[in-house]
């Protein structure tokens, strides 16, 4: 296939990447497809923050919090306004590591691997929405899903699973095998009657690995459910080494031989949820999955099946091996036909806009109420299934409106003595139609150029 | 059916020979455009996603099994602090419910308590997508059924808005609705529109939104002012205090001040969206989502997670009932959710993913009238899969009830165009 190298690089850097930054495509002009592969690393996707602060010291730092308001609302202090205090909280360190990774991603040369890891953040949704989880975000991201988003997906799986914000997210850290010992012994204090709690279990299959067209049924989810059990975190209160981690508790796991999907789990402890999440992984329905998702990221909100057939190919004969996916991402025609079918999220709009007129946010106030007007506050998806795909969604009239207001407001800022012509050569290249160059051209300020180049269809889509 | 063709049906009829085409709206809407007043007539759509917990919403305090299964989630019966508002015998409506419960008092508003769409997989996502869709299956369409509704009424006549900065499912389609939230409007370089327009010429999807985007804001002028107007009165369904006392869900953090900040806010969306639906010319169907109702754990009984989140809606619906003014009489809302939850309280104080749940009905055109469809109870051999509230009311029976007798769509158009192949669900009776 044959096609042009400008082209190629504009949709490398916009389909693939997050939108080029100024002299960007002119880089990757000579082998876009080898600028792509060469972001694949092992060692998984950049850090936004040299030493981020880690989900464990964010709990125990979120529990002392709670202690200090509860003791300044026993001592009737005037000046402990509860939610100013959360507010500071949550600003100062969930913003922060928005900010941060807003950083990141308008910064970046390697901005394939940032996409990347942003497609798999997505993909295991933690969502800030929840009070418990919303100081952990960020950790989550960096913990469980960074390090991992180039190798095998089981090891992607185990650890977003385990992490104490999948646990508190969705609700695995109380849940009691309700014939455990944990849970008699509660019967006998009296206490309220402990036990199950199958959020994680059902959405772990249908949102994270099988998919909801797997065939499993109820007595599946609850089945995983009651091998689940057990995965839980360590007591605030607990010594260092265990506080605010991971803990398997074996006096909350329910006994027993588990059944899911046809095939036995012998009683295990915490190897009997491992076991599970093993063969999820490998099932051929998740290849089709992620498959699916990928392609529907990627390419388009109705992605060509030839593609997503190559994509579970190759999970399939790699055992999973998202590095691999990746390659045959890149490699693959159908990824690379020149007509734009993503309709660009608001955050990867703004983080375009961002690369394309070369500056990055300094605050969280310049990120967090644009992206919460136009539907995509920081780190709060609505539900564990993430941000939605299709750009209907987000092509709402009222959205627009909003996407217009603020390219207006970026350009005021960041247009002084700047050249939008050019601008806008270097960030669409190729994609640069004769319309919209006339159009900027005959701009009557700098910043309607600019304006109208953010606007324009072809910056709007991917 | 076989109405006269009206002087606008006649007029699209004429088009139709022109080669602009025909669809299977037609009957539908000449059957719309030939009820008298129907042009008055207002519709809103509440979706609150995640799985709202009928039985928390619409307590059935009456029921001799209610108490046990709920445990520490129950709501205490009528009379008790922090009980259920009284209803009937054996329904009441939850404390935060307090201006529905107004209502209720006035015949202005009803309870479907076991009400279900056709999916039974338990998954948020698909589940939400049959009650958008119309269709039997999630994916079964691309379209909304409120979308599909609006086309069988003919696109002329009635215009819709959704509220919140994304397009829901339920309204999406060939006909084209605005979509408002709060926060836009600033002064700007007035050139840009007319060039953006224009650079949208072949952009169908860009281009429409902008246009309908543009002519919200105007309105949007307009409705504010509006709601800023109807909510100088004082709040006189304070009855929802004690919701605004809710316990956040981590360690019992109290976010009081947080809520009390919420409502106000909440009530003036209901006003604003109320503000859109009254003016001239302004939209008569609306769609407007509400999330968080996946309360796996520590869900609360008269107050905590689950109760914050029912005194938003309440204050939403009490704001919109108020700021239609004397529109109300001829509007109906609907809320409803994609499923409702386990009967038993689970092992974490909250409740997992079930089957029927509570549809609220509110309006001054609804028909005065105890519960719509049967309450199944919840003994123990009653109960759907031995844990769910059993749905005894097709989701689609009450939507199409709902859009025969207050819009004036046609059985056929409802069985074939807006919930395609249900010729065998009827439109529930009785309820507008």
């Amino acid at each position: 296939m044959a096609l042009d190298k400008n082209l190629a690089a504009a949709i490398a850097a916009t389909r693939f990447g997050l939108g080029a930054r100024p002299g960007q495509l002119e880089r990757i002009a000579a082998d876009p497809r080898g600028w792509l592969s060469s972001q694949i690393t092992a060692a998984g996707a950049d850090q936004p923050q040299p030493a981020p602060q880690s989900s464990q010291a964010r709990l125990l730092e979120f529990r002392a919090f709670q202690r200090q308001r509860q003791q300044a609302k026993a001592a009737g202090d005037p000046k402990s306004d509860p939610v100013k205090m959360v507010a500071k909280l949550l600003r100062r360190e969930t913003g922060g590591d928005f900010l941060a990774r807003v950083g990141l991603a308008t910064t970046t040369d390697a901005d394939f691997r940032e996409r990347w890891a942003l497609f798999w953040c997505n993909h295991f949704t933690v969502s800030a929405t929840k009070l418990q989880t919303a100081t952990i975000v960020g950790p989550f991201e960096a913990e469980a899903i960074r390090p991992n988003v180039f190798g095998p997906f089981e090891h992607l799986l185990v650890a977003s699973t385990s992490h104490p914000a999948m646990l508190l997210y969705l609700d695995q850290a109380q849940s009691i095998g309700p014939d455990s010992r944990a849970a008699m012994f509660l019967d006998r204090r009296g206490k309220r009657k402990a036990g199950l709690n199958e959020n994680l279990a059902r959405e772990a299959m249908e949102l994270h690995t099988v998919g909801v067209g797997a065939g499993y049924t109820q007595a599946d989810v609850t089945e995983f459910a009651r091998a689940l059990t057990g995965w839980s975190i360590g007591g605030l209160k607990a010594p260092d080494d265990i506080a605010g981690r991971f803990l398997f508790r074996p006096g909350a796991h329910e006994p027993g031989v588990r059944t899911i999907m046809g095939r036995r789990y012998p009683q295990g402890g915490m190897q009997q949820g491992l076991a599970v999440l093993k063969d999820l992984a490998a099932s051929p329905h998740t290849a089709h999955h992620l498959g699916f998702e990928i392609a529907r990221h990627f390419v388009a909100d109705d992605p060509p099946p030839t593609l997503v057939a190559k994509l579970e190919r190759t999970y399939l004969d790699t055992g999973g091996d998202l590095g691999d996916v990746a390659r045959t991402l890149v490699a693959a025609p159908e990824a690379w036909q020149p007509a734009q079918r993503k309709f660009k999220t608001p955050y990867e709009f703004l983080v375009s806009s961002w690369r394309a007129a070369s500056v990055s946010p300094q605050s969280l106030r310049e990120v967090a109420p644009v992206l919460n007007g136009m539907g995509q506050r920081p780190f709060s998806a609505p539900s564990p299934k993430g941000w939605p795909e299709a750009g209907e969604t987000w092509c709402a009239p009222d959205a627009v409106i909003k996407r217009v207001v603020w390219s207006e407001q970026l350009a005021a800022r960041s247009m002084r003595g700047r050249d939008p012509n050019e601008l806008a050569r270097e960030a669409l290249g190729a994609r640069l139609t004769p319309l919209v160059a006339k159009t900027i051209s005959r701009a009557e300020t700098r910043e309607e150029g600019l304006a109208i180049l953010l606007m324009s269809p072809e910056f709007q889509r991917r | 059916m076989t109405q006269a063709l009206t002087a606008l049906s006649r007029r699209r009829a004429l088009l139709a020979g022109l080669g602009f085409g025909l669809t299977i709206d037609f009957l539908g809407r000449s059957a719309f455009a030939a009820a008298a007043g129907v042009g008055r007539r207002r519709l809103v759509v509440v979706i609150c996603r995640g799985g709202m917990d009928g039985l928390s919403v619409s307590p059935p305090v009456g029921d001799p099994d209610y108490a046990s299964l709920r445990g520490t989630i129950a709501i205490p019966p009528f009379g008790a602090p922090g009980g259920a508002l009284k209803l009937d015998d054996t329904f009441g409506l939850h404390p935060a419910l307090a201006s529905v419960h107004a209502l209720a008092q006035k015949g202005e508003a009803r309870i479907a308590p076991a009400v279900a769409t056709p999916d039974r997989e338990r998954s948020h996502f698909e589940a939400q997508d049959v009650l958008e869709n119309g269709a039997t299956t999630a994916y079964g369409a691309e379209t909304g059924w409120l979308n599909r509704a609006l086309q069988a009424i003919g696109p002329t006549q009635v215009k819709a808005i959704s509220v919140g900065p994304t397009a829901p499912l339920i309204l999406r389609g060939p006909i084209e609705a605005a979509s408002w939230s709060p926060g836009t409007g600033a002064e700007r370089d007035p050139r840009l529109p007319g060039i953006l327009q224009d650079l949208y010429a072949d952009d169908p999807m860009l281009g429409k939104a902008l246009a309908s985007g543009l002519a919200t804001e105007a309105m949007a002028k307009v409705a504010t002012a509006d709601a800023r107007e109807a909510l100088v009165q004082p709040d006189a369904m304070s009855g929802a205090d004690g919701a605004m006392t809710a316990q956040a869900d981590a360690g019992g953090a109290p976010l009081r001040p947080v809520l009390r900040q919420g409502l106000p806010i909440a009530r003036r969306l209901g006003a604003t969206l109320a503000g859109f639906m009254v003016q001239e010319g302004g939209p008569q169907v609306a769609a407007v989502s509400l999330d968080g109702f996946d309360t796996h754990a520590n869900q609360g009984s008269s107050q905590g997670q689950l109760a914050t989140r029912l005194a938003y809606l309440d204050a939403v619906l009490g704001g919109l009932a108020e700021g239609m003014g004397p529109v109300w009489k001829h509007t109906v809302v609907v809320a409803a959710t994609e499923f409702g939850r386990t009967a038993r309280v689970n092992g974490t104080a909250g409740t997992d993913h079930g089957t029927a749940s509570t549809a609220l009905l509110l309006g001054g055109a609804l028909r005065r009238g105890g519960i719509v469809g049967d309450w199944p109870t919840l003994a123990p051999a009653r109960l759907f899969e031995n844990r769910d509230t059993f749905p005894t009311l097709d989701m689609r029976g009450l939507f199409k009830g709902l859009l025969a007798g207050h819009l004036g769509l046609d059985r056929r158009a409802l069985d074939t165009a807006v919930f395609p192949g249900t010729a065998a669900v009827a439109p529930t009776a009785g309820v507008v």
